[in-house]
């Protein structure tokens, strides 16, 4: 297979193969979730909940003062991810295409800086996992795994926005590639937060609210 | 007449050239064309123009498979005789089932008498793609099939060019769903040197000077799917006008909108020009004057393999080619049926278990009471 070939593949049946595991694997995921219930109240319900569900949805997605480094780090990576992702002009023709919906995109030179931005961002978190003994405890090899896929589209995706490496075609392919190996691993490891993050803080919050505790 | 007893292929394409009253400032021209487009340094124009005008007429036979003749088209048609067009004065071509007088089985005989004639010293070029399924049937001429065609003209040649993205790479007849079973020259000939020259059509200037080329200084370097590197080193976007406008992020939106009038960057209405090598936008078309990008119209990567299948020419490039949406939609509903299902099972193992609850006494749990 050479790299039109494996381009052509990217864009067309694997990018397919990896729209439907991710969907699937995602919807299954959300629903059993949802479905699983509250467990029942054994003491007397103060609220309903819902004021404090959605407080600490905002609350732990705000920053906490505790080590502001890492802190920083991790906020500068996702905000990249995100901007990366929905402001970079080629992905919102993506998205257009797929919804229908065109929001604008941002120059070449904004999101470049937020990718180099990430990465070194990326890389101190990881350098962190390894050297802080609590940090390196409480990760497993999934978690390493869920880094590494988060990590390759920001390396494959500059290295073909900058034309380096052996050639763009193929840079792009391995690119489109790499996305498409993150898309799988969404339903498949802790990266499911990235649809599940507002679903557990607002029962963590309302549970709280609902027994009458500070969320 | 056999073709060694021909004139023109003894007496040298100097001589030729004089007696069709090409000047020599004319050829000289057409020599450091080729060699400025060919990023030759400044001393191969002679060299070229001195070897060329001193050997005698190469012999070429050219075979058509499954094409649409626009190669021929693009090497040939032109208002006024163009530097191009000089290349038939460069070489003999003994066998053109498009160009030649000779029908039916006379024009075959003039192939099988060069092939004869020039025994492993003729270049054979080729346009279109060869098709492979049942044998080949697809597609014959004189009775003989493309296939058996090929492999028996390619034995003896000393060099095989495959002009147009169908001969290179398959290109139309080979989309899919390909019926015949099309495939390139390089999947069937596996033991000559073949040069790709793709694109749908080819640029006739890329075309003619890779023959000269070929005829004065050997083959010429080419890349990793057999293309001369001074024509394919590049990508269009590399050398795209337009190219500033894509690094600001200002695109045409539409063929007829303000972006579109201001000339900005055809990527959103489906330009394939970064991962499309070919010298449009240096060498350009008609003389030239244009390329398709600046005429308006994104670049459709007709010089990529299996370009016909990298889906709609009108999408941008970073989008899918088997709508994701759709499969997106199906894979939902599947989800959910199985998450839905899933929770009710998990629901009833949970009743079960609360129904099976016992309470654990102290003995239960080896304890005693003392
Ligand atoms: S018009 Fe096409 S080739 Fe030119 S800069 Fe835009 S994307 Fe690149």
């Amino acid at each position: 297979m050479n790299e039109v070939e494996l381009l052509n593949w990217a864009r067309g049946p694997g990018l397919a193969y990896a729209t439907v595991i991710m969907v699937f694997g995602l919807t299954i995921r959300v629903i059993e979730i949802l479905s699983l219930g509250r467990p029942k109240e054994l003491a007397k319900v103060r609220s309903s909940g819902t004021g404090d569900g959605l407080k600490l949805v905002v609350k732990r997605s705000l920053p906490e003062p505790r080590n502001w480094r890492f802190i920083t780090a991790s906020y500068i990576f996702h905000i990249g991810l995100l901007v990366v992702i929905f402001f970079f002009i080629p992905h919102t023709q993506f998205f257009r295409d797929v919804f229908g919906v065109f929001w604008g995109g941002w120059p070449n030179y904004i999101i470049d800086f937020f990718t180099v931005l990430s990465i070194a961002a990326m890389m101190y978190t990881l350098v962190q996992r390894r050297i802080d003994p609590s940090r390196r405890i409480l990760t497993t090899v999934s978690d390493y795994v869920a880094w590494l896929v988060t990590f390759i589209p920001f390396v494959t995706g500059y290295m073909a926005f900058h034309r380096l490496g052996p050639d763009y075609t193929l840079m792009l392919a391995l690119h489109i590639l790499s996305v498409e190996l993150l898309m799988i691993a969404l339903p498949l490891t802790k990266l499911t937060h990235a649809v599940t993050f507002a679903i557990s803080r607002y029962y963590t919050g309302s549970s709280m609210g609902r027994r009458g505790i500070k969320a | 007449m056999t073709p060694e007893e021909n004139n023109e292929t003894t007496e040298t394409l100097g001589q030729n050239l004089i007696g069709n009253g090409v000047s020599r400032r004319t050829f000289l021209k057409f020599c450091s064309t080729v060699a400025s487009a060919m990023a030759l340094p400044p001393t191969a124009a002679t060299a070229m123009a001195e070897t060329l005008s001193k050997a005698t007429r190469q012999s070429v036979i050219w075979l058509s498979f499954q094409e649409c003749t626009g190669c021929t088209e693009s090497i040939t048609r032109s208002h006024k005789p163009t530097l191009e067009s000089l290349i038939f004065d460069f070489v003999s071509l003994d066998y053109h089932h498009t160009l030649q007088a000779a029908s039916g089985d006379a024009a075959e005989h003039a192939r099988e008498e060069a092939q004869k004639a020039h025994k492993g010293k003729y270049i054979l070029i080729v346009d279109g793609a060869i098709p492979v399924k049942d044998d080949g049937v697809y597609s014959t001429i004189a009775g003989i099939t493309n296939l058996q065609m090929l492999k028996d003209v390619a034995a003896d040649a000393a060099a095989i060019v495959s002009v147009g993205s169908c001969a290179a790479f398959g290109g139309l007849p080979k989309a899919d769903p390909n019926p015949t079973g099309a495939v390139a020259v390089s999947d069937i000939i596996k033991d000559k040197p073949i040069i790709n020259i793709p694109g749908c059509p080819p640029i006739p200037v890329v075309m003619t000077g890779v023959l000269a080329h070929v005829l004065t200084f050997g083959i010429p370097e080419l890349d990793s799917h057999g293309r001369p590197v001074a024509f394919f080193g590049e990508s269009i976007h590399d050398r795209c006008y337009r190219r500033p406008f894509y690094d600001r992020g200002l695109f045409a939106k539409a063929f007829d909108d303000e972006g579109a009038r201001k000339g900005w960057c055809l990527f959103e209405v489906g330009c394939k020009g970064p991962t499309t090598h070919n010298a449009c936008a240096t060498v350009k078309w008609n003389n030239g004057t244009s390329f398709p990008i600046q005429s308006g119209h994104g670049c459709i990567g007709c010089s990529e393999p299996d370009f016909w299948d990298a889906g709609s020419f009108y999408k941008a490039l970073s989008t899918g080619s088997m709508n994701p949406g759709e499969w997106a939609t199906d894979a939902l509903l599947a989800g959910a049926a199985v998450g839905v299902a899933s929770g009710i099972l998990n629901k009833a193992s949970k009743s079960k278990a609360e129904k099976n609850h016992k309470p654990v006494t102290l003995e239960d749990m080896g304890g005693k009471n003392e």
